[in-house]
């Protein structure tokens, strides 16, 4: 009786386990492919054996040039912006328990970005200011809206509702900025409000690696005690959560992840706010899913990245793609929040 | 048969923000035994289970456990030997039962472990005691108002605690479901030795289940002691305000309180 009922409940999560390492993996081959598909397509399509001598450092005339300076790049922003958005806007909407409360709606994106723009037009900075400046700006958006929302009582739909008018306010001081500068062109301003791949560069990137390099594990480590807050303040602490520590650990990682991508790719539209829920519905629920949420960043940005520069007779920058894809999402969780009482 | 500790609060004040709730509380849980904190609305009952259970933290005052304050414990440590089922523990979307009451396993596990054999043993202890194991695989969100209760209690007994505090386990719940859960929870005392302090509603259920009381009244400890001892008209008038009669439950031959309103009194009760 006893190992009959050990057995009935282990064959459930075996076969949860199952579907979690299936999943994972698939979206890791997923991924794995269009990082293929972003070196190999282009204006011009070379052979695949071109494509790996020139990535592999021999010298060959347009391939190089091509591969090495444009498309590799491009892949590599791509790949881990979209990690470190799915990854901190997972953890955003785990720790507060609504798929809204994340950096891309409450505008801690939007203030990284404003940061990175500020910097790059009125004091002509780049590199690590950039960077440093999105952090801090980061966190301070953060920071900003938890004092705002406090209230008498916290309430995530309260923090939401201030987030999104922040959200609001730091969009017009990146379109006022782009505006008022005079270098500013097209494709620069798109980067900045929707977030964009093209004109990635190599020398921009190892601030994004080197950030998520350190910060990703930390969140994935940690991934069991996010599951655990889920469960609210009183169960986390007695389950042993040090829930303070715990949860500044978590938003100190998430932030500088989102900050510096952003600083790199500009807020890709709705990747960290669509991530997690998908990663969600694709493995369910019961594993730590910071992992698949982000490879379904990755996944997301490069598929969306490839449509807007293939798809169409234009190329339209990758946020413009999420955008689309995001928007609606957004509007369905604001009635059913609207509909349950939530807001 | 789990082992005694020593579980004691002294000179506790506590409360929220600006708010005093309790106001220097002072006592000793006796070990093994089934406890219930009882008081009317507002007497701070909740805040004194939640300030023991360290949820809240002492503006003034002591909780040690075995001599050593609970505050200087490692929070995982603790966890190991006291857990806590809040009033309305919050559900994840979509999990399913096994893993919800697995999440109690929380504090005996390191970051890179999956389910070990005890776990596995635990859950499935802790499962069949709440007879919930044929709705392992169930989602949450598919159950009724009294199995999730199970589901809740079988995640806290699967963090296989000495010291169990329930934050009124049987609230929203029909009478037959509140006498399961008592029933249950009883089982778990008398089987394992489990120290359970609980906030009740219903006094009557109070004295049936309680081998110990301890009565609340603005924040202070009025009384304490075995129901029979406690739980008198005095008491009643005192902490509730109720004009009552208390007789011997037929049933247990605990106390049984019975209320006196302005309406449906017999001639003979009035004076």
């Amino acid at each position: 009786m006893r190992n009959q009922s050990i057995e009935f409940i282990m064959a459930g999560r075996r076969q949860r386990r199952r579907r979690w390492i299936v999943v994972t993996s698939l979206l890791a081959a997923l991924a794995g492919m269009l990082c293929c598909a972003m070196l190999l397509l282009g204006s011009t399509i070379y052979p695949v054996n071109d494509v790996i001598r020139a990535l592999s450092g021999e010298h060959l005339k347009g391939v190089s040039f091509a591969v090495n300076t444009i498309r590799l790049p491009r892949m590599l922003a791509g790949l881990f912006a979209g990690f470190a958005f799915g990854i901190a806007g997972y953890t955003f909407q785990t720790m507060l328990r609504n798929p809204l409360a994340n950096p891309n709606v409450i505008g801690i994106t939007s203030g990284s970005s404003a940061a990175a723009v500020f910097c790059i037009i009125a004091l002509h900075a780049s590199g690590a200011v950039v960077s440093a400046a999105s952090v801090i700006a980061g966190l301070a958006t953060v920071l900003l809206i938890y004092m705002l929302s406090r209230g008498r009582s916290f309430s995530v739909g309260r923090l939401i509702l201030v987030g999104i008018g922040i959200q609001a306010m730091l969009d017009a001081v990146i379109s006022y900025l782009l505006l008022v500068s005079a270098q500013q062109d097209i494709p620069a301003a798109l980067r900045w409000l929707t977030g964009s791949l093209n004109g990635s560069q190599m020398h921009e990137l190892p601030p994004l690696v080197i950030t998520v390099i350190i910060f990703a594990p930390i969140i994935i480590v940690l991934g069991k005690h996010l599951d655990i807050l889920e469960l609210g303040e009183q169960s986390a602490s007695s389950l042993g959560v040090d829930t303070d520590k715990t949860r500044i650990a978590l938003i100190v990682s998430s932030v500088f992840m989102i900050a510096i991508a952003t600083a790199t790719t500009g807020p890709i539209a709705f990747v960290s706010f669509l991530s997690g829920p998908i990663a969600k519905r694709l493995v369910g629920v019961g594993f730590s899913n910071v992992i698949p949420a982000g490879l379904v960043g990755v996944n997301l940005v490069l598929a969306a990245d490839l449509i807007g520069q293939f798809a169409f007779e234009y190329r339209f920058p990758v946020g413009i793609i999420t955008g689309l894809l995001g928007a609606p999402y957004l509007i369905f969780l604001l009635i059913q929040m609207n509909r349950k009482g939530e807001l | 048969m789990k082992p005694t500790h020593i579980f004691q609060a002294e000179q506790v004040v506590a409360g929220y923000d600006h708010k005093t709730v309790i106001h220097g509380i002072s006592l000793v849980i006796p070990s093994n035994q089934i406890s219930v904190i009882m008081g009317a609305n507002g007497c701070g009952k909740s805040t004194l289970l939640k300030t023991l259970a360290r949820l809240i933290k002492p503006a003034d005052g002591s909780i040690t456990l075995d001599g050593k304050p609970i505050g200087k414990i490692p929070p995982k440590k603790l966890a190991r030997v006291l857990g806590l089922l809040p009033q309305s523990p919050i559900v994840p979307e979509g999990i399913s039962v096994a893993d919800l009451v697995g999440r109690g396993r929380f504090p005996h596990q390191s970051w890179h472990t999956g389910w070990t054999k005890k776990d596995v043993e635990a859950v499935a202890e802790a499962m069949r005691i709440m007879d919930i194991t044929e709705l392992a695989n169930h989602h949450i969100d598919e159950l009724s108002g009294g199995q999730r209760q199970r589901v809740w209690i079988a995640m806290a007994l699967a963090q296989q605690t000495d010291i169990l505090f329930l934050d009124e386990p049987t609230t929203f719940l029909d009478i037959t479901y509140q006498v399961e859960i008592l029933d249950l929870l009883t089982d778990l005392n008398r089987k394992y030795g489990t120290t359970i302090v609980m906030v009740l509603h219903d006094i009557n259920l109070s004295a049936r289940y309680a081998d110990y009381i301890f009565a609340l009244q603005k924040g202070m400890l009025m009384a304490e002691g075995e129901p029979s001892q406690v739980i008198t008209d005095t008491l009643v008038k005192d902490i509730f305000g109720l004009d009552c009669t208390v007789i011997k439950d037929p049933i247990s031959g605990s106390p049984l309180v019975v209320p006196k309103g302005r309406y449906h009194v017999n001639e003979e009760f009035t004076s």
